[in-house]
């Protein structure tokens, strides 16, 4: 193990007595309780971590914090592979492992390096115009080559072992940010009893305060801003906890990550949990975010941003070089010169301006620090590390080499804004900072801090403090008592200078978007070809388009474009939620595999699953697909539970039906206006078949409904159109037809219904029955009885789906498994069985009923060969509509029956249909909507639609099915493919 | 996102219900209307920026169809009513 070869001696906010060991790029490396991964590896002298996106250039620690664009690593293995995880936010825990990315075969020795040899060839618009060309197939083929070669970290393709959870909670007044602001505001917040959620993404709190000397008075200050929020007793601190989006309604996302405690998927650990919060106010104290200077090879590992260099060195005691250049354009970077001084290391300092704040003037000359104002960083010299820059003095007056390891560039602040956006705000320029800040926000959010544009300490402290009495007033807990407003720490100094165009200088490359590796010779092209708009900058070029969504890059390409375009008119692309990137394991939480939706079963469940039944998904519910006594695939069992129906007697639960209970003295006109067909008259002990429109005249369900007594009905639905018909009944009654005397209650969960079927479908409800008389004269065809059987309430109706004998039960659902097991026992003798949903669904194809693929809500009534049924005497929903000329035309695609004519080939559903002999290209005449093998016939079946439809019964069609490059001969048939008279329903 | 005021449950999130569109014309009344009223009131609506009557049922709740006053710019729900029971303004 290599000794920590940058960590100074004393110094910073780790625990030295805690050494904690960690893997990177195979080599076994140690770092501190405290660290993060990225200066734990700075503290080892690692300071190449990865290759750019699109040129492969070696990059190194930009920042020290969320913003970082080129530290990604991939974290973990095997099923536990994390890809782009920033190593500035990854806490360091034990047996971490982390590889680089986009390099091969190693971020040393990288062979792709030589695209940046070709770079001139792959700047903005590369993509488009090579591939988007006229020959756009090329791009097909270049493709998968190009996305290997420019790509982030690659997923892994095993399944997440880890746990992810959502929670809800609810808040007074959360406060994002817990720097001096956001601690400031929280205590003043919670004072009068609000409940205050302060989150914060690091795993510390303290912000920018992190970034001073631990010896320093404004780290007393910290510890004292600390200690007064956690004395509120209504205040909850959440630490690595990001607010990723704000939306409608005060609700915030909020995403907490507890990688560091090595989570235990079995015991119920969670990885991360994203956490919908409900408050009433809202306080940003977000920040800011250091940008970086434009000058030629600033993408060189070495070269960072001022206030990262410092938090390396005040927070984690990690010198990042052993001699540092420090160029800027404020104040701020002048405080990283100090304390870079302060730890004996030799400073350089080059300001742009000619003055900065006379203190730290003074302090800098008592540091020896060797200042040159007017001065600006040309170029940084170096491959794979830094080695010093070339800069411009005397306002360009002279050029001077010098030598340095590290180089820090401060070129202003822009406010952390983003959340602010989100709810559709606006952020607006500011000249002052000439960076982008909220130009207002919603009503009970307030602000505080540097995101609002107060760099300094002192001005923050009044607002965060305002902020918090304001937000707890709002969500009706006023503050009691507020925390002092006066400093008691040196005030930052925030003096600053538009850093201006870049003297460019040719053969060197100025990076804006680090990420996405676009220069400003990208916008420089992206302007010259009419690409202005930043809307248009961002697409042309990608800037901003990276994980990072252009933290460090997109006020820059704003300050440069405009620059280009001599305007000042500012404006910003749309940020987005996530704030930071979130796995979709933590947006997902616990919906997966058997979580990922309810589940709804039927209450003879367990009987199918104890007794052979094969389960399948339809819609939300588990149902029996086919049954093991029948055969041991659904391909064979259907066919034999056909054969049973067809000549004997089997039983199928149909429990998944919607089922209505309708009651009133207006039911039967409520009944009559929502079927196309006759309710009117409809007596007790009576059931019809009906067909309900949409408004639109689309066909919107099908189903049967039993009068069980005058005002009292028993409806039942399609199972995919339960829920549907349900809301549609309550809508028509609570809004248009609210002088109708009718209520509808869904009694779905509470009635089992079982459909017996075959020829001895009687004598098995007579065996399972006796005493009841079943005889057609007491329960003729399309008929209904309510009856008690044995203190069981029993609803008889009969009626036919699958076209022979039928009868449906139904009793409510505690006393489903007696009778079904009472009717399988009794009727035993009849060579009674369970029958599954596909054969179901195929019997029913063979009688030529539509169900669920048919009944799309684009067919019309006519289009389903169903329009004889519509009266003409009554008005009905849909009436007015369906006379529309366009649903009237003859050549709409109809139901039609289809016999395969090719014995070795069998009909798909999807199937295109084309007339015979014409070229099978285009959307054809028609598609298969189900397809069956007909144990009648023998042969394989199907229900259709066809252009003009039964006026081309007898026409041989081809069934194309591009998918498996078939091609099928079928005869259009009448949909009725057995028992045309319906003498089997009437015995 | 949205809170939804319902009149007999109280403050639920959105999720709780569903859309139902336009509230701020009446449907025929059943029976009348042409071809061309009946495609008016189905097909053809107004995307007001501002106050919005629409319609939303509290299927996981009271499942009561409720009138729902909603600003399309902000999302700001000013009122909420039993359908059977809204009055308009």
């Amino acid at each position: 193990m290599s000794g920590a070869s940058h960590r100074l001696p004393t110094g910073g906010r780790v625990q030295r007595g805690e050494t904690i060991e960690f893997e990177f790029e195979g080599r076994r490396l140690a770092g501190l309780r405290g660290d993060t991964l990225a200066s734990a590896l700075l503290a080892n002298g690692v300071t190449l971590v990865g290759r750019s996106f699109k040129y492969h250039r070696p990059r190194g620690f930009l920042a020290a914090g969320v913003e970082e664009p080129n530290a990604l690593m991939t974290l973990g293995n095997g099923a536990r592979t994390t890809p782009n995880v920033q190593a500035t936010v990854t806490e360091l825990r034990s047996g971490l492992i982390a590889r680089c990315q986009n390099a091969w075969p190693s971020v040393n020795f990288d062979l792709k390096a030589v695209l940046g040899g070709f770079a001139p060839l792959l700047g903005a618009g590369f993509y488009y115009k090579t591939f988007m060309g006229p020959r756009r197939g090329s791009w097909m083929f270049y493709e998968p080559f190009i996305r290997r070669a420019a790509g982030l970290g690659r997923a892994q393709h095993k399944s997440d072992p880890d746990r992810y959870e959502t929670r809800h909670a609810h808040a007074d007044v959360l406060v994002i940010g817990a720097g001096p602001a956001g601690l400031a505001a929280a205590a003043a917040a919670a004072s009068g009893g609000a409940h205050v959620v302060l989150v914060e993404q690091d795993f510390v709190p303290g912000g920018s305060l992190l970034g001073t000397p631990a010896t320093s008075a404004h780290e007393k200050w910290r510890l004292k801003l600390v200690a007064a929020a956690q004395a509120q007793p209504t205040l909850e601190l959440l630490l690595r906890t990001t607010a990723l989006g704000v939306y409608d309604g005060n609700m915030v996302a909020l995403l907490e990550r507890h990688d560091h405690a090595s989570c235990d998927a079995s015991r119920g650990e969670a990885r991360e949990v994203v956490v919908t919060l409900r408050t009433r106010s809202i306080i940003y104290a977000t920040g800011a975010l250091e940008q970086p200077l434009l000058f030629g090879d600033n993408d060189r590992p070495g070269v960072m941003l001022a206030s990262a260099a410092r938090t390396y060195l005040n927070r984690y005691a990690v010198a990042a070089g052993r001699r540092a250049v420090v160029a800027t354009n404020n104040d701020s970077a002048w405080h990283t010169a100090l304390d870079l001084a302060a730890a004996g290391i030799p400073v350089t300092l080059l300001d742009q301006r000619t003055t900065a704040d006379a203190a730290l003037r003074e302090g800098a000359a008592k540091a020896g620090i060797n200042i040159h104002w007017q001065a600006r960083p040309l170029r940084a010299l170096g491959g794979k590390a830094v080695t010093g820059v070339l800069a411009a003095l005397e306002s360009g007056g002279r050029e001077q080499r010098f030598d340095c390891d590290l180089l820090c560039m401060s070129g202003g602040w822009m406010p952390a804004a983003h959340l602010t956006t989100h709810t559709g705000r606006k952020l607006i320029h500011s000249v002052g900072i000439d960076a982008f800040m909220p130009a207002g926000l919603d009503a009970g959010h307030f602000m505080a801090g540097a995101v609002s544009g107060h760099f300094a300490l002192s001005a923050a402290l009044i607002e965060a403090v305002t902020a918090g009495a304001a937000a707890a007033a709002w969500a009706g807990r006023p503050a009691a008592s507020l925390p002092p407003t006066h400093l008691p720490v040196p005030d930052q100094a925030c003096g600053f200078e538009p850093a201006g165009a870049p003297p460019l200088r040719a053969g060197s490359k100025a990076f804006v978007d680090f990420q996405n590796d676009v220069t400003l010779n990208d916008l420089i092209a992206a302007h010259d070809e009419g690409y202005e708009s930043v809307e248009h900058l961002k697409r042309y070029t990608t800037l901003g388009m990276g994980t990072d969504q252009g933290k460090t890059s997109n006020i820059n390409a704003i300050r440069q474009m405009n620059l280009l375009r001599s305007t000042s008119a500012a404006e910003t692309t749309t940020f987005r939620p996530p704030y930071v990137p979130v796995s979709v394991g933590a947006l997902v939480g616990r919906a997966i595999g058997r979580h990922f939706r309810p589940i709804r079963r039927s209450p003879l469940h367990d009987w199918h699953v104890a007794n052979g039944g094969v389960l399948i998904e339809a819609g939300p519910w588990l149902r029996a697909w086919y049954y093991r006594w029948a055969g041991n695939s659904a391909a064979e069992a259907y066919r034999q539970e056909m054969r049973v129906v067809r000549t004997a007697v089997g039983v199928a639960d149909v429990s998944s039906l919607g089922k209505i209970d309708i009651q009133g003295p207006d039911a039967a006109e409520f009944l009559n206006r929502i079927y196309v067909n006759g309710f009117a008259a409809l007596a007790p002990g009576k059931a019809r078949y009906g067909v309900m429109l949409n408004d639109d005249a689309s066909v919107l369900d099908d189903g049967t409904t039993a009068c069980l007594a005058p005002h009292r009905y028993f409806m039942t639905t399609t199972t995919a159109q339960a829920g549907e018909v349900m809301s549609w009944l309550e809508f028509l009654l609570q809004t248009a037809w609210t002088d109708l005397a009718v209520q509808v209650v869904s009694v779905t969960d509470q009635w089992v219904g079982m459909s017996l079927a075959g020829p001895k479908a009687r004598v098995a409800l007579e065996l399972a029955l006796p005493g009841i008389d079943c005889s057609d004269a007491s329960v003729p065809y399309m008929s209904v009885r309510e009856l008690e059987y044995e203190g069981m309430p029993l609803r008889l109706l009969r009626l036919s789906f699958s076209g022979e004998l039928a009868y449906e039960l139904y009793v409510p659902a505690d006393h489903g498994v007696a009778l079904w097991e009472r009717l399988l026992a009794r009727a035993a003798p009849l060579g009674i069985k369970p029958y599954g949903l596909e054969a179901l669904a195929s019997l029913r194809i063979e009688k030529g009923h539509v169900a669920g693929l048919e009944l799309d809500h684009r067919n019309t009534l006519d289009d389903l060969g169903l329009g004889k049924m519509a009266s003409r005497d009554k008005p009905y929903i849909g009436r007015e509509l369906r006379g529309r000329p366009e649903l009237q035309a003859p050549e709409r695609w109809s139901l039609v029956g289809l016999e395969c004519l090719e014995a070795a080939q069998r009909l798909r559903g999807g199937a295109i249909l084309f007339a015979d002999g014409e070229p099978q290209v285009g959307h054809g005449r028609g598609y298969i909507t189900s397809v069956t093998w007909s144990t009648e016939l023998d042969k394989y079946i199907a229900l259709g639609l066809y252009q003009g439809g039964l006026k081309h019964v007898g026409e041989t069609v081809n069934c194309a099915y591009p998918l498996k490059n078939e091609s099928v001969r079928a005869r259009l048939v009448s949909p009725l493919f057995i028992d045309k008279e319906g003498a089997r329903l009437r015995v | 996102m949205l809170i939804i005021p319902c009149p007999h449950c109280g403050a639920r999130d959105y999720t709780e219900f569903r859309y139902g569109g336009d509230a701020s014309r009446p449907r025929p009344a059943h029976g009348t209307g042409t071809v061309n009223e009946w495609h008016d009131y189905v097909f053809v609506f107004d995307n007001p920026k501002g106050i919005h009557r629409e319609y939303w049922q509290h299927v996981q709740g009271c499942r009561q169809w409720l009138v729902v006053e909603r600003n399309t710019a902000t999302n700001e729900l000013s009122r909420a009513q039993l359908a059977r029971e809204a009055t308009r303004t």
